[in-house]
């Protein structure tokens, strides 16, 4: 069976139930692609297993990758391309540095952070968002298992599991 | 999942100031009491520096290296304890619900706060001219050849309504006025925080609320005061516009380190079960982000200075980066206090583990000490400063006092507040 085609979709409209039903999914072996809520749940992505995002690292390095260009960039145009003695000082004044340094740490780690994230997300501008259910944008959860990381499972086995978990709805969605 | 379990803690559990911790706390006090002797000794049988004091005309004596160290604890210590106050106040008026069962270890903080007062009052009478230049009558006397214009001109600041270099009434009365606000606010709390163990209710959390607000203002201005009065007088002629907010939050980040440390000290001895790891990053978040504020502080009033390069602002640090004796602590100063924290903080997982937290606000204790040594002995001791065995004493036997008081105070009440109408929401902290 072809991946990310085939889908089992269960339909949850209370949060606390899907927490539960997240769980109990996952703790008779079904693994679950993605769950679609209308907004953030308390506590879903401990319950999906997610690990921490590693953006924080990103954001270290691009930080790290500002600071390094900012001192750089100050030290050649200070010291070798157009020395100035400003206030008496050096002409590689290293406190004078500093703010610069700072700035070009941050804007370089917010950029870096927010691009990083913007390509592992998939979330550019000609990208097709699919729909698995239009109530995930008003008051429903969905959670959505794709029947090809299932392959050990029977489809009826699945819907079982999803309506004794506290599923109003079981449907079966395909994409071509 | 934290969702539907219920909850057993122990909610009637009290300190128990055994004897065999007090026991360790009097061997540091001994152990500071020997080196302070030891330190004072050596520092009279040595003799050296009076000697090149001497020559100069301005005798060097032993016993103004003392009171400098007295000067530099009471500043220090008045402030972890004022700011054990201060961030309970700030839980109440922010309506904070995660600190729920931190509040009494907060507030145990102010128990010192009557012993700096007498402390710092006494230090004062006994020691003003020694620590503070502008007590000299003569510099406002227009006859005298030591006359000086500028000081005279401040002059009114300290010794308001008396005539100038006579008695610093104004001076004294900001002392005794801003300790004896922070002492009647502290007890207010306290007050009220136990009787909401025996009434229930809301209405004391309110209650703590309006009250929090009034001391808050009350603190803006008496935190950023003190720190002209007691610290930057010091340096009489030098003024920086900054230097209120750069004690106060080298004062916050020693008061947030000795808070996270006496938190895990009471985690490590069973208490306090309902503090979870999440409570401790939150204080870790704390710790990592006033340390960076102080760096911040630091550093505009460094670089502000250091650009304009105006003689009689750069005085401050020509006298500290220029010195053998102080040179090397500014660097030591950013050290502890800003990379330190910084890198080691910087990941979730150090924030949320005990023995990185312990490390760095160990540290973080000494190095706003140094912090402070750094702001009164310049002005004070001149050449004849350092970090020596009468620092190293005094620190010891100020912090044992410290730690003396206020885990006595802490033992005298139940550790958790246990009506707080928030210790629910805390239980559930989740971040």
């Amino acid at each position: 069976m072809e991946r990310d085609t085939h889908f089992i979709l269960g339909v949850y409209v209370d949060e606390n139930v899907l927490l539960h039903a997240v769980e109990k999914v996952r703790g008779s072996g079904v693994k679950i692609h993605e769950v679609y809520s209308p907004y953030p749940v308390h506590g879903l992505e401990h319950a999906l297993g997610y690990k921490r995002s590693k953006l924080p690292i990103a954001a270290f390095l691009f930080g790290m990758l500002g600071t390094s260009l900012a001192l750089t960039m100050q030290f050649y145009m200070m010291k070798f391309d157009w020395p100035m003695i400003i206030g008496g000082k050096n002409y590689a004044a290293f406190p004078d540095f500093v703010p610069v340094s700072f700035e070009m740490t941050v804007l370089l780690a917010a950029f870096g952070m927010v691009g990083v994230f913007l390509i592992t997300s998939n979330l550019k501008p000609w990208a097709q968002p699919r729909i698995f259910d239009v109530r995930s944008t008003d008051d429903k959860h969905i959670m959505a298992i794709d029947l090809a990381n299932n392959t050990s499972l029977k489809e009826d086995k699945i819907k079982s599991i999803l309506t004794s978990s506290g599923a109003t709805e079981v449907n079966r969605k395909s994409f071509e | 999942m934290a969702h539907h379990s219920e909850h057993h803690y122990n909610l009637e559990q009290r300190f128990d100031f055994s004897s065999s911790i007090k026991k360790s706390i009097l061997t540091v006090l001994g152990l500071g009491a020997i080196l302070l002797g030891i330190g004072i000794v050596l520092s009279i049988t040595g003799g050296h520096h009076e000697e090149a004091g001497e020559a100069t005309g301005h005798a060097f004596h032993w016993y103004e290296r003392v009171y400098a160290n007295l000067w530099i604890n009471n500043v220090f210590f008045t402030g972890i304890a004022i700011i054990g106050v201060f961030f309970f106040a700030i839980q109440y008026a922010a309506q904070a619900g995660w600190s729920a069962p931190l509040v009494r270890v907060m507030l145990s903080f102010g128990n010192w706060l009557p012993f700096a007062a007498v402390l710092m009052i006494g230090t004062f009478f006994v020691a003003n001219h020694d620590l503070f230049h502008w007590t000299h009558s003569y510099l406002f006397d227009k006859n005298d050849p030591q006359y000086d214009q500028i000081i005279d001109g401040k002059g009114a600041f300290f010794y308001w309504p008396m005539e100038k270099g006579t008695f610093p009434a104004f001076y004294i009365a900001r002392m005794i006025i801003f300790f004896g606000f922070w002492v009647f606010f502290f007890t207010k709390f306290k007050q009220f925080s136990q009787q909401e163990d025996l009434q229930g209710g809301t209405s004391h959390w309110f209650k703590i609320r309006s009250w929090a607000a009034f001391f808050l203002v009350f603190f803006a201005v008496s935190s950023s005061v003190s720190a002209w009065d007691w610290v930057m007088s010091i340096d009489t002629h030098w003024f920086s516009t900054l230097f209120g907010w750069y004690v106060f939050a080298s004062w916050f980040v020693s008061g947030l380190s000795a808070l996270t440390l006496l938190v895990l000290f009471l985690k490590g001895r069973g208490y306090l079960e309902m503090v979870n790891e999440n409570h401790v990053h939150d204080l870790g978040k704390f710790v990592f982000g006033f340390s960076v504020f102080w760096t911040y502080l630091f550093f505009s009033q460094f670089l502000l200075i250091y650009y304009a390069n105006i003689p009689e602002e750069s005085v401050y640090f020509v006298e500290r980066l220029s010195s053998d004796v102080y040179g090397p602590f500014i660097f030591v100063n950013l050290g502890l206090n800003f990379f330190l924290p910084f890198l080691v903080l910087m990941t979730r997982d150090a924030k949320r583990h005990g023995v990185f937290l312990k490390l760095v606000c160990s540290l973080l204790l000494v190095g706003h000490w140094i912090d402070f040594t750094l702001m009164v002995q310049p002005g004070t001791l001149g050449h004849n400063g350092g970090i020596g065995l009468v620092e190293v004493g005094m620190f010891l036997v100020y912090g044992s006092a410290v730690a003396l008081v206020v885990l006595g105070g802490l033992a005298k009440s139940n550790l958790i507040a246990k009506n707080h109408p928030m210790l629910e929401e805390s239980y559930h902290h989740h971040i």
